[in-house]
C-alpha cells in the first residue's frame, strides 16, 4: 500500500484555481522532487497534503488517514506526517531538546525519558548531538533547519514533507541541510520535497515530478526527467532553471 | 473647628491606601480572569465569539468608568439589589479592566508569528495545546509591558470610586484637606502614596521582561 496516494485534487484561493487535478502516489521508501516554477501549485500541494490548505475537491490518503475536503481526521493525519518550512519555525521560548520534545509528549503523550530519548536521537540523525540544550537564536540558520528536521523526525514520521527548506539559506549552509536530507533517504524514509535544488533533486529523488500551471504535467524517475525531458515546458524550466 | 495636620491625619490617609490596594486587586483578578476569556475570544476561530468579544471591548472602552460605577451602584439598587459600595466599587472597576486587559493580550497573542501557528498545527497539536504550550508563554513576554503599563493606570484610576462613598487614597486625602484646610502636606502625602504603590510595579515589570528576555538567548 503507498504512503502518500493524492487522486484528483482540486485546490482554488478564491477564483484562481492552483491545482487542477492532482494524482500522485508515493510508495513507501520513495524520495519524490516536485519542482516547477514559482506559481506552479508545488508547495500548495505539499501544505495539502497534511492538512495545512483545505482542498475543495478530490482525495488525499497517509499511511490509512483519510483527508477529504471536511476536514476531518486530520490530526490523526499529522501524526504520520512530517512538514520542515522554508522559515524553520522553531519554538524561540524552548531550547533546542524542548522544541523537540514538546510534541512527542503532549501530542503521543510519550514519557519524559523517552520523549528525551527521541529527541536525543533525532538530534544525532541531523548531527547536532551537542546542541541539545542551545536556544534557537543562537543557531545558524542551517543548524536551525537541522533542528527543525530532528523536531519532526521525533514524531516517527511515515513520510516527511520538505517545502523549500534549503531557499533562506546562503550556498554553505543548503549543503549541511542537503546532506542531512540525503542522509534519511538512504536510512529509508520516504520523502516528498519540493525543491530549487536540481542537482539535489537528481541525485537522490527516485521519481522527479514537474508542476506546470497547477497540473503534473510530467513525471518520472528523477534521470529520464532530467536527462530525457519530454514536453517543451520542461524542457525550457530545465533550460533557464539549470547551469 | 481646623484641625492641624498630625500624625493621626498621616496614619488615616496611608491605612486608607488598604482599600485602594483592595480594589486594584479584586478588580485585577476578577478584570484579568475576564480579561483572559475576552482575549481568547477574540482570537477564536469562531467568529460569533470573535464578534461578542469586540463588542464587548468597544463598548466598554466607550463608556466612561464614572458611567459603570454609577450603574452599577445605583442602577442596580434602583433594581432592588442592594450593593455595598465596595462590592460594586470592584465590580465596574473589573469590568473595566476586563476590556483593556482582553485588548491588550489580543494583541499580545496576535503579535506571535503565524508561523508558530502553523508549525505547531503540522505537529498535530490541538488548538488548547497550541495556546499553552506555543502561542501563551510567547505571548506573555509581549504582554508584560503595556499590561504593567494599565495596572497602574489602573491604581490611579480607582480614586474614582471615592464618588460612591468608598473612603480609599484619594477620598482620605478629600477628607483630612477639608478638616485642615493643608491642601500642600495632605495631597503631597496623597501623592507619595500612589507613588510609593506604583513605583515597585514598574520596577517589577522592567526586571520580569529583563528576565524573560535574558532567557531566550541565554
Amino acid at each position: 500500500m503507498p504512503v502518500v496516494q493524492v487522486e484528483g485534487v482540486r485546490k482554488s484561493f478564491g477564483a484562481v484555481e492552483v491545482l487542477k487535478g492532482i494524482d500522485l502516489t508515493v510508495e513507501r521508501g520513495e524520495v519524490i522532487a516536485i519542482i516547477g516554477r514559482s506559481g506552479s501549485g508545488k508547495s500548495t500541494l505539499l501544505r495539502c497534503i497534511n492538512g495545512l490548505e483545505g482542498i475543495q475537491a478530490g482525495r488525499i490518503e497517509v499511511s490509512g488517514h483519510k483527508l477529504d475536503a471536511s476536514g476531518r481526521g486530520l490530526r490523526d493525519l499529522r501524526k504520520d506526517v512530517g512538514i520542515v518550512f522554508q522559515s524553520y519555525n522553531l519554538f524561540p521560548h524552548l531550547r533546542v531538546g524542548e522544541n523537540i520534545m514538546l510534541a512527542p509528549r503532549v501530542v503521543l503523550g510519550v514519557g519524559k525519558a523517552e520523549a528525551r530519548q527521541r529527541a536525543e536521537e533525532a538530534l544525532a540523525e541531523v548531527g547536532l548531538a551537542e546542541r541539545f540544550e542551545a536556544w534557537p537564536d543562537n543557531l545558524s540558520g542551517g543548524q536551525q533547519q537541522r533542528v527543525a528536521i530532528a523536531r519532526s523526525l521525533a514524531m516517527k514520521p511515515k513520510v516527511m514533507l520538505f517545502d523549500e527548506v534549503t531557499s533562506a539559506l546562503d550556498p554553505e549552509l543548503t549543503g549541511e541541510v542537503l546532506q542531512t536530507m540525503e542522509r534519511l533517504a538512504q536510512h529509508g524514509m520516504t520523502m516528498l520535497l519540493v525543491t530549487h535544488e536540481m542537482a539535489f533533486a537528481r541525485r537522490v529523488a527516485t521519481q522527479t515530478i514537474f508542476m506546470h500551471q497547477g497540473k503534473v504535467w510530467e513525471v518520472g524517475p528523477s534521470e529520464r526527467i532530467f536527462g530525457a525531458p519530454q514536453t517543451p515546458e520542461l524542457r525550457q524550466f530545465l533550460g533557464t532553471g539549470l547551469k | 473647628m481646623i484641625r492641624t495636620f498630625s500624625e493621626s491625619e498621616f496614619l488615616f490617609i496611608v491605612s486608607s491606601a488598604r482599600w485602594t490596594l483592595l480594589l486594584t486587586l479584586l478588580s485585577l483578578l476578577l478584570g484579568g480572569l475576564l480579561g483572559f476569556i475576552v482575549a481568547l475570544a477574540r482570537t477564536s476561530q469562531l467568529a460569533p465569539l470573535r464578534m461578542l468579544a469586540a463588542g464587548w471591548i468597544g463598548m466598554i472602552q466607550g463608556i466612561p468608568v464614572l458611567m459603570l460605577l454609577f450603574l452599577s451602584y445605583y442602577g442596580l439598587s434602583m433594581g432592588g439589589v442592594d450593593m455595598p459600595p465596595i462590592v460594586a466599587a470592584s465590580v465596574s472597576m473589573a469590568i473595566y479592566a476586563s476590556a483593556y486587559l482582553g485588548e491588550i493580550w489580543r494583541g499580545s497573542i496576535q503579535s506571535v508569528a503565524w508561523q508558530q501557528w502553523e508549525a505547531s498545527a503540522a505537529l498535530a497539536m490541538s488548538r488548547a495545546q497550541q495556546y499553552r504550550y506555543v502561542i501563551l508563554p510567547q505571548a506573555v513576554r509581549i504582554a508584560v509591558a503595556p499590561t504593567v503599563g494599565f495596572i497602574v493606570q489602573l491604581v490611579k484610576n480607582t480614586s474614582i470610586v471615592s464618588i460612591i462613598g468608598v473612603v480609599e487614597l484619594a477620598r482620605a486625602g478629600n477628607l483630612v484637606n477639608n478638616a485642615t484646610f493643608a491642601p500642600f502636606k495632605v495631597f503631597g502625602t496623597v501623592a507619595a502614596v500612589y507613588f510609593i504603590i506604583c513605583w515597585p510595579i514598574s520596577l517589577l515589570a522592567r526586571r520580569l521582561e529583563g528576565k524573560l528576555n535574558a532567557r531566550r538567548s541565554g
